[in-house]
């Protein structure tokens, strides 16, 4: 046997003095960590196949179990942390590009964290949410640029279509077949409640979520799985998906071990094939290019629906969305390097992308300073985490944003990032029948319906306190954020100032 | 209207048909005619009470307040002498007359005594079918009189063997080489006679009583017993009598139909004095069994009080337990057999064509009922798993449309 | 009245309903304490096979077959609930011959062992259902 380099790196800690041998851990545990050996008498468990997801944890009885960090510990060394250690014996041993999931785990800077809220103090009076009236409802939509009347002097009614929303809040582009069924009708029951919309993903749309098709936008990504006139009729909008702020200038590829009966007939592509989705668009060297697959996208669908067109954060993204908001596309939505995927290359997804914070600011900006921000709406994305988040993403110019991982914290996801393995134990990120059925649709539904009423309270008491009615006041105002521990150069960009001034 | 209902008998035929009555009509007037004095008691439980397993207060059927309740005049110790179906009037032993709009004949069964010859010449005899007897049996053998030869091991003399098994010396006499002939299959019978043996109890199988003289039973094979008490245990037959001489339809019990109608207008009848269909056979039986007796009172008392109920479900059924071994049985022995035995484990499946016929568990018991329903629903065979019904039971073997409807599935 | 009702569609299969049912029966207050190293008897159980799993517990039937053969009158049926009286029933199984959902199992003490819908303990409502981790027991009213 080969020499293993890779001590495990989480402990399975159980409390004998509370164990019941009940063996729910073993029974829930895909990665097969415990075990009940009839000679033992107790549970034993193998801490190296443990991913750290805490299902064993959370269902356990007597909360007998825990996991910890293991201390085990290489020499010290700045320069060469266990981190980069591991990952070179993992690739020593398989040859193999690492994988990794969900979104950018490295310590970079988050913005959104070193920026401070405004309140109204005397001269400006707050508004108290719960006696006043204040309204988080927004459209999403090229927005016209002049008042046309007939001779009568009425309105001549020229809005390209929008999206209404009840808050500024949709869910993320998740494909089925990334994950579950089971995830996805819980977003659609979820979105349908709220008054938002969820987003297919470029997996196609199964047949018996149609239903929900007026809280559903369908994406048309670079593989053009599962899509057809029916599917982009049966959405509210439609999103062309030009890259992803996990693994940006990347594809995407779902192996064919995933493509069962189902997601094989969604997204229109053999059993047991692998969905390969290229890098680029083939058809799409330009913006030109971006121009007639939007119009195609309209033409088919009788100029009825709203067309996002969504990028990864990148270098140059104000001068890329610039062009897009002259595209035609009536939506552009940002994704930051934080992002969350099913399963991308560890070295992009850890080093490809900027800040969703600065793309935004920058986009917003630049869009004003040209005269075009109401061709297009601006959805920001890659990692929002919280109700302040959406405020701030909101004031620095954001018309709503997605949420993904948010989303999937809230159905169960513990972020052990093991996507890629489809042995998600809460049911999410996998298509394993035995580990789809944990999440209970019911369950899961309740669950992001309750997390967004909860945000959308938050986001209303924070507006009051503004002095702030409306969500559309505050989009852009970037007069209601103050920068700490910033320099000049990121003040500037994300178009604040400096808490103090 | 107020109607009255008579009902002759006091065991779990006419509790049930009072629960029924009383479920319809809250005004009609119900008297029960009982021969005994007790009020209503459970009568398996008299070996329970011999055990000791069971208190004097035990024993009885439903609380002390159950005639009270439902309202009914309660005659204890009164025998009914004769039914006349044309006047509809009872006449009881003292000679009072009662009539009825509604009958009841629940009078249950009888010890059979074969007429042994000098059966008069021995002393201490009883048999072992109601409270009485066991109260006798109980004073007999603290009295000292401890040989106890009981004729009989079938359910009734195997059951009071172990009763009395704990203070007694018990010698269980049958003419039959198989003890519970009636209820097991000859497989099954042999691990309990082993086992019934290795509690202490004495069996002579396949020998006959010829003859008694004084306290010594003479049997076929030559061989003498001495006892102190004898005990009959040959079995029960219907207590038909009254109602065959008031003309009404017999044949080894009063015949009834799904209704627990007899053949007199407003006549009905139920529990161990009748002959029903066995829902395992199709064919006319004598069940004398509690449920069955239960279920059928009930079924009685409700069309008697007007509300259409049908009891066509009865099967033969016996629930048992011999010094700690369970036994269970159910329908009739006929057919093909599946044993799935394992050990001191038996199972044993009686089926025919697609359906369960009966079945024999001994042991491991759990889940029985399912089999039961089997064979009381007629569940076709080959709409079940009954490879993996038989090893382990459980409504997996059904199918997910039968469990969403018995387990409820989605609301 | 408020019945417990299974979906299987949800059932995970993790038994837990059985542990939180044994430990209602306890009436202790810690689930460690009550259970340690004992073998558990809940009044629910969970059936598996090939993939397949689902919990089974007493239905409360309108027609009760297990209290109607009842051979002690221990079974009886007190406010819709199918409940046993522990002190007079003898272990005689006629019960279990008769339910036809296996839902009543025998128990060492000689008395049988049923669920009474937590009725008979400090839990209040079915401790099987609020254990259950998806919602594949539920305790609802459905008519009847």
């Amino acid at each position: 046997m080969p020499v293993d380099y890779l001590y495990p790196e989480y402990e399975v800690i159980r409390n004998y003095d509370r164990c019941i041998n009940c063996r729910v851990c073993e029974r829930q545990c895909a990665n097969e960590v415990h075990e009940f050996p009839e000679n033992a008498g107790k549970m034993v468990c193998d801490s190296s196949k443990c991913v750290n997801c805490h299902r064993c944890v959370a269902l356990c009885p007597t909360k007998a179990l825990k996991i910890v960090k293991s201390d085990h510990t290489f020499k010290h060394n700045a320069n060469w942390s266990g981190k980069a250690i591991t990952e070179i014996y993992k690739q020593a041993g398989t040859g193999g590009v690492l994988l990794s999931s969900m979104g950018n785990p490295e310590n970079y800077p988050i913005y959104f964290d070193k920026m401070l809220i405004n309140a109204s103090q005397v001269t400006n009076p707050s508004i108290d949410p719960l006696r006043e009236p204040m309204e988080t409802r927004t459209y999403l939509g090229s927005k016209p640029k002049e008042i046309r009347r007939d001779q009568d002097g009425r309105l001549i009614n020229t809005l390209p279509p929008q999206i209404k929303l009840s808050m500024p809040i949709m869910f993320s582009a998740m494909s089925y077949g990334s994950i579950s069924y089971n995830a996805h009708e819980s977003l659609a029951r979820a979105a349908q409640e709220l008054g938002i919309l969820y987003n297919t993903g470029e997996g196609g749309l199964h047949e018996s979520l149609y239903k929900y098709g007026q809280n559903t936008i369908v994406q048309v990504a670079s593989g053009r799985f599962g899509v057809h006139k029916e599917y982009l009729g049966s959405g509210a909008a439609i999103e062309i998906k030009m890259g992803q702020g996990a693994k940006p200038g990347i594809g995407g590829h779902l192996p064919g071990t995933k493509i069962g009966g189902d997601i094989s007939r969604t997204r229109m592509i053999p059993e047991g094939s692998d969905a390969i989705s290229p890098a680029p668009h083939h058809d799409i060297y330009s913006i030109e290019d971006l121009r007639q697959l939007v119009f195609s996208l309209k033409e088919a669908t009788e100029y009825q629906k709203p067309v996002i067109v969504k990028i990864a954060a990148v270098h140059n993204v104000s001068a890329i969305a610039s062009g897009i908001a002259r595209s035609g596309a009536d939506i552009i939505a940002i994704d930051g390097f934080r992002g969350g995927t099913g399963a991308a290359p560890t070295r992009i997804r850890d080093n490809v992308g900027i800040p969703i914070e600065l793309a935004l600011a920058s986009v917003d900006s630049r869009l004003r300073s040209e005269g075009i921000r109401d061709n297009v709406s601006i959805i920001a994305a890659g990692s929002i985490r919280s109700s302040s988040d959406i405020v701030k993403a909101i004031a620095l110019g954001a018309d709503c944003i997605y949420i993904g991982t948010s989303a999937l914290l809230a159905l169960g996801c513990h972020l052990c990032r093991s996507c890629q393995t489809g042995k998600c134990n809460w049911g999410i990120a996998t298509q394993r029948e035995d580990l789809v059925k944990r999440l209970n649709p019911e369950i899961g539904t309740v669950r992001l319906v309750n997390l967004l009423t909860a945000w959308q309270h938050e986001i209303k008491e924070m507006m009051g306190g503004m002095g702030i009615n409306s969500i559309e006041s505050l989009r852009g105002n970037r007069s209601m954020l103050r920068g700490t521990g910033l320099n000049e150069r990121e003040l500037e960009i994300l178009g604040i100032k400096h808490a103090g001034e | 209207m107020h109607r009255k209902y008579v009902i002759i008998g006091n065991s779990a035929a006419a509790v049930g048909a009072v629960e029924a009555i009383r479920r319809n009509d809250r005004n009609g007037s119900i008297v029960i005619f009982s021969k005994e004095s007790q009020s209503t008691y459970s009568r398996p439980l008299i070996s329970y009470y011999n055990q000791g397993k069971v208190g004097r207060e035990s024993i009885y059927f439903r609380p002390d307040d159950f005639y009270e309740k439902n309202d009914c005049d309660f005659r204890p110790g009164t025998s009914v002498f004769k039914i006349d179906i044309h006047s509809c009037t009872i006449t009881t032993d003292s000679g009072s007359d009662e009539k009825y709009d509604r009958l009841l004949i629940a009078t249950g069964s009888e010890p059979v005594v074969p007429p042994f010859p000098g059966l008069d010449t021995v002393s201490n005899v009883r048999t072992y079918t109601s409270f009485d007897d066991a109260l006798a049996l109980e004073e007999l053998i603290s009295s000292g009189l401890s040989r106890v030869l009981i004729v009989g091991a079938g359910l009734i003399g195997l059951k009071c063997a172990e009763g009395i098994s704990k203070k007694a010396d018990v010698t269980c006499v049958d003419l039959s080489d198989k003890v519970l002939s009636s209820i097991l299959d000859d497989v099954s019978s042999d691990l309990i006679s082993d086992h019934i043996r290795s509690n202490g109890i004495k069996l002579v199988l396949g020998n006959a009583v010829k003859a008694f003289s004084g306290n010594k039973a003479e049997l076929a094979d030559g061989s003498r017993i001495d006892f102190d008490v004898l005990v009959i245990a040959s079995g029960v037959r219907p207590c038909a009598s009254l109602f065959k001489n008031a003309g009404g339809l017999t044949g080894k019990g009063i015949i009834i139909d799904d209704h627990c109608r007899t053949s007199a207008e407003n006549v009905f009848a139920a529990g161990d004095c009748v002959e029903s269909v066995d829902m395992s056979t199709g064919k006319y039986k004598v069940m004398a069994l509690l449920p069955n007796a239960y279920m059928q009172g009930e079924c009685a008392g409700s069309n008697m009080s007007d509300t259409e109920c049908v009891f066509n479900k009865a099967i033969p059924m016996n629930a048992l337990t011999l010094f700690g071994l369970h036994i269970l049985t159910t329908g009739s022995y006929t057919g093909e057999v599946s044993d799935d035995s394992e050990g001191n484990d038996i199972r044993r499946f009686y089926h025919s064509d697609n359906r369960l016929n009966g079945y024999i568990l001994i042991n491991n018991i759990d889940k029985a009922g399912i089999y039961t329903s089997m064979i009381r629903d007629r569940v076709p065979l080959d709409t079940i798993d009954f490879g993996l019904v038989r090893k382990a039971p459980g409504l997996m073997a059904f199918g997910r449309v039968y469990r969403d409807k018995t387990l409820g599935g989605k609301s | 009245m408020k019945r417990v009702y299974v979906n299987e569609e949800w059932c995970l299969g993790c038994h837990l309903c059985e542990y939180y049912c044994a430990f209602a029966q306890t009436n202790e207050n810690d689930i460690a304490r009550a259970l340690k190293d004992k073998v558990i008897k809940p009044g629910i159980r969970v059936e598996e096979h090939n993939g397949i799993c689902f919990a089974v517990s007493c239905r409360h039937c309108e027609e009760p077959l297990c209290a109607k053969s009842c051979i002690t009158g221990a079974l009886t049926v007190v406010s819709g609930i199918v409940s046993v009286d522990t002190e007079k029933c003898i272990g005689c199984y006629t019960c279990i011959l008769n339910c036809p959902y296996g839902a009543i199992s025998p128990s060492e003490k000689g008395a049988i062992l049923k669920c009474q819908l937590c009725s008979d303990n400090t839990h209040g409502s079915p401790a099987c259902v609020k254990g259950c981790p998806n919602k594949a027991i539920v305790f609802e009213e459905r008519g009847l």
